[in-house]
């Protein structure tokens, strides 16, 4: 069996769709960022890892609805509930007051439901508090882990590569990251820890597919004629080599997920739909932004030559 | 080296069985957020932040030894504690069932004392006592079934202990109904043949200790919380254990000390404590400060005791008894012997600060899983990994066939690989380490994918057989090399910044791509290798 086999898509003179496209993922991710800093004063639904507060993840009798512990917790002035996979489990949240301990507000909350429904009638199978300062603390570290490995991916394909490489890897990546914050805003996601864990898997997954068209690339750069050869279609002719290879990976990757989606549980569903989003996003951005930025680079700048050996013979240029 | 099939084979096996002994014997450790259980970060309370880096990694440092100290309060096997940043405190309690308990542990001021060292001889008259009164107390009965539990656990030598001797065939079980008065005629005079205390006793190699059998230590416990034992000690005189456990011949014991029951001084006096070396006897030493009031009361106490040992107590366990040589006043000196190393000076001088100024300890961050919650992810997270297994295993059969069954047979030594690699670190599987398992499964199919595709092109320009699978394992290398390196690079940055979980993450990513490197580069040319054994140069193979 061969998928896409001798295929030759014309992908590069296509790549303004793929703008559009792209352009228009990215907007409504920007105007969904937007409206929740409206709405909600945070561009995204950041969960307590990162904002402190309190969660308490209760499992109650099956005859007791979100309505019911609304109305236990100070109805209209209840900390937000929501339910948790199964019919019967449901999480509160709750911010940690100022300078009381964290564990305060959760021990409130549990007094609250123990009198209003019995210390029986629920389990309380999960909390988490953690202080605002830690919080705070983890959105910058979260960052600078991003930032510090774009910076040394760069530098890396710089040496075995090209600069250029190296730039229009970052843009395909940073462009998956925020498609993939777009539609987290936009979903109200949850970002916990696993949530970022998550948005790192996508940041490794895209640029390993960037990298393997890239080193498609290169090795038919370095090939017999290819200096005379249009750039556009050396690309082309790359992306076509590597179709199989995307396909099969990112198919095989998909089915592991899904599977993981549907059998693995609710407390994996919200990080299982973020790797889901990530390998689409990452595959297709390894055709349609990383190789055509590669072209984009390299009309707009020029070579820009970074690392290059002198020794080998002049390569094409794409 | 390596060259031939054969020998890459046996170096596979090795390696695979190394590791897969690794995974069998060592086990996978699940983190709590699959487990259940609790974890709780502390920091030093300084709200004005007023306090120097110094001050603050030497606070840290004390409260790590006191909760190291309570470490046996939790009640659960293997309580991790971590150092973070000389800050911050991890407290991970694998599978809790009093949070408030294990808070009140965690952050309860330490107590330290200064205790005179008794005599041996000054509680001999009140061991039978004792023993009586634990008699009187339990019952024989009661103490009889208390004596079998021991030794349905350990062995029967107890059953003779406790019961004066005798037949050494006593099983658990005779102990427990009973039969067993007929079975051991010494018991006659019962009362006074009974010795459930005093029997569990061994004269200990310091003054003023005795020796407690390991398996003994919750019986001894026991009785010593019971009120009427309390009260048939002698007048201000206390038994207290020591902190550490000693091998002595093939067993293990324990200390218990015989204590003046009041200290003459409690650590709120000592001002400071440092460790150091003496160069000129070559000698570890713990150097120390009492306020002034201290100081007097530590001179005449000291003064009146000049060749008694001074028990160091912190929260109830004694953690050095040195020899008072000389009367001290406010500056003191404890002299370690000359084979001791500095550490073990260095943690006397903790002991002796984390007493001396208690520190106020905040929780900022608190997370209980309960058992059943993680017990679900991890069932459902199985199912759902082999059906993910079964699923890239029928992609691979059905496209590439045989060289598809190499690559399954390929990934297998990886799996084997990543799951004893995270075992022989004594990583913990946590969710987001289930996401780097993930991503490196993927990159490992990914490179078969990658050797395979270029395999088939090579073949399809018409070149023989061996050529194509050469030519393709060494044109797919530079993408599987960059690739995973890039990715690596990610990893290790992640583990230099990141905490905890996704700390686990990094781990999980770096070692499955080295296992996926090894895996595609080495294991699944082996097997090609293999493969094309006794296959001519133009035979057709199937990929």
């Amino acid at each position: 069996m061969r998928l896409f086999h001798n295929a030759s898509y014309r992908f590069i003179e296509a790549r303004r769709k793929a703008y559009f496209a792209s352009g228009i993922a990215l907007g409504v991710g920007i105007v969904f960022m937007t409206l929740n800093v409206v709405n909600t004063g945070s561009w995204q639904n950041y969960g307590v890892d990162f904002t402190g507060g309190s969660l308490i993840q209760i499992q109650v009798d099956e005859n007791l609805t979100a309505g019911d512990l609304r109305d236990a917790l100070g109805g209209a002035d209840s900390p937000p509930i929501t339910r948790f996979g199964e019919e019967s489990e449901f999480v509160v949240r709750a911010p940690v007051a100022e300078d009381g301990s964290i564990g305060a507000v959760a021990d409130t909350i549990e007094a609250q439901l123990a009198a209003a429904f019995g210390q029986d009638a629920f389990e309380v199978v999960r909390t988490e508090q953690v202080g605002a300062k830690v919080g705070g603390e983890l959105q910058l570290k979260a960052l600078y882990a991003i930032l510090f490995s774009f910076l040394l991916t760069l530098i890396y394909l710089a040496i075995r590569f090209e600069l250029r490489f190296g730039m229009a890897a970052v843009i395909a990546t940073l462009h998956d990251i925020l498609i993939t914050l777009g539609f987290l805003a936009a979903f109200h996601v949850e970002i916990a820890l696993p949530t970022v864990a998550a948005i790192l898997t996508i940041l490794g997954y895209s640029l390993n597919d960037t990298i393997v068209v890239f080193d498609r690339i290169r090795e038919n750069m370095h090939t017999k004629g290819a200096r005379k050869r249009n750039p556009v279609d050396l690309v082309n002719q790359s992306i076509n080599e590597t179709l199989p290879r995307t396909v099969l990976t990112s198919g095989t990757t998909l089915a592991v997920l899904l599977a993981l989606l549907v059998l693995g549980g609710p407390v994996i569903f919200d990080f299982t739909v973020v790797l889901i989003l990530g390998v689409i996003i990452g595959t297709y951005s390894s055709i349609f932004v990383a190789s055509p930025a590669l072209i984009e680079i390299q009309n707009r700048w020029g070579l820009g030559r970074v690392g290059e050996k002198k020794k080998r013979p002049q390569p094409a240029t794409v | 080296m390596f060259k031939t099939p054969r020998s890459r084979l046996i170096l596979i096996i090795l390696i695979t069985g190394i590791f897969g002994w690794q995974l069998y014997s060592e086990g996978l450790k699940l983190g709590l957020d699959l487990q259940g259980g609790m974890h709780l970060v502390l920091e030093v309370d300084d709200p004005e932040e007023t306090m120097t880096v110094e001050a603050k990694a030497d606070m840290i440092d004390r409260v790590d030894r006191i909760i190291r100290t309570r470490i046996d309060e939790f009640g659960v096997e293997e309580p991790l504690i971590q150092k973070v940043g000389g800050e911050r405190l991890i407290v991970e309690l694998a599978g809790i069932s009093d949070q408030d308990r294990a808070k009140e542990i965690v952050q309860r001021n330490a107590f330290l004392e200064f205790k005179l060292v008794l005599l041996t001889t000054d509680m001999t008259a009140a061991l039978s006592r004792i023993d009586r009164s634990v008699v009187a107390a339990l019952g024989i009965d009661s103490i009889r079934a208390l004596g079998a539990d021991v030794v349905a656990s350990e062995q029967s030598e107890i059953v003779d202990l406790l019961f004066g001797g005798g037949d050494t065939t006593v099983t658990a079980e005779q102990v427990d109904t009973a039969g067993v008065v007929e079975e051991a005629p010494e018991e006659e005079d019962p009362l006074d043949s009974f010795q459930p205390f005093s029997s569990k006793l061994n004269m200990g190699d310091i003054p003023g200790t005795y020796l407690i059998a390991l398996e003994d230590i919750p019986t001894v416990e026991l009785f010593l919380a019971m009120d009427e034992v309390q009260r048939a000690l002698p007048r201000d005189q206390a038994l207290q254990w020591g902190m550490e456990l000693v091998g002595r011949g093939a067993r293990t014991y324990k200390y218990l000390w015989v204590l003046e029951e009041d200290p003459f001084l409690t650590g709120d006096r000592l001002e400071t404590a440092t460790a150091g070396r003496d160069p000129q006897f070559n000698q570890s030493q713990v150097q120390f400060e009492l306020s002034r009031a201290g100081g007097r009361t530590f001179g005449q106490f000291t003064g009146q005791h000049i060749g008694d040992n001074l028990a160091i107590v912190l929260d109830g366990l004694v953690q050095s008894a040195p020899v008072i040589r000389d009367r001290i006043g406010a500056r003191g000196q404890i002299d370690m012997g000359s084979g001791t190393p500095l550490e073990e000076a260095s943690d006397l001088a903790l002991v002796l600060r984390a007493g001396a100024l208690p520190a106020k300890i905040n929780i900022i961050e608190e997370r209980t899983v309960g058992p059943s919650l993680g017990q679900d992810s991890v069932d459902a997270g199985k199912i759902a990994g082999m059906l993910g297994i079964a699923l890239v295993v029928l992609v691979m059969l059905t496209y590439y066939r045989v060289a598809g069954m190499l690559a399954v047979g390929a990934l297998g030594v990886y799996v084997v690989l990543v799951l004893g690699g995270l075992a022989t670190l004594g990583a913990v599987l946590t969710v987001p380490g289930i996401a780097g398992l993930i991503l490196s499964v993927g990159m490992a199919v990914d490179a078969n994918v990658l050797i395979f595709e270029r395999i088939r092109e090579e073949l399809a320009v018409g070149r023989a057989t061996r050529t194509a699978v050469e030519e393709g394992f060494q044109h797919a290398k530079s993408a599987i090399v960059d690739a995973n390196l890039t990715t690596l690079i990610t990893a290790l940055i992640l583990f230099q910044f990141g905490t905890g979980p996704v700390r686990g993450f990094a781990v999980t990513l770096s070692i499955g791509i080295v296992a996926s490197f090894f895996s595609a580069l080495f294991v699944t040319r082996s097997f090609f290798l293999l493969y094309l054994q006794g296959k001519k140069a133009s035979d057709p193979i199937s990929v």
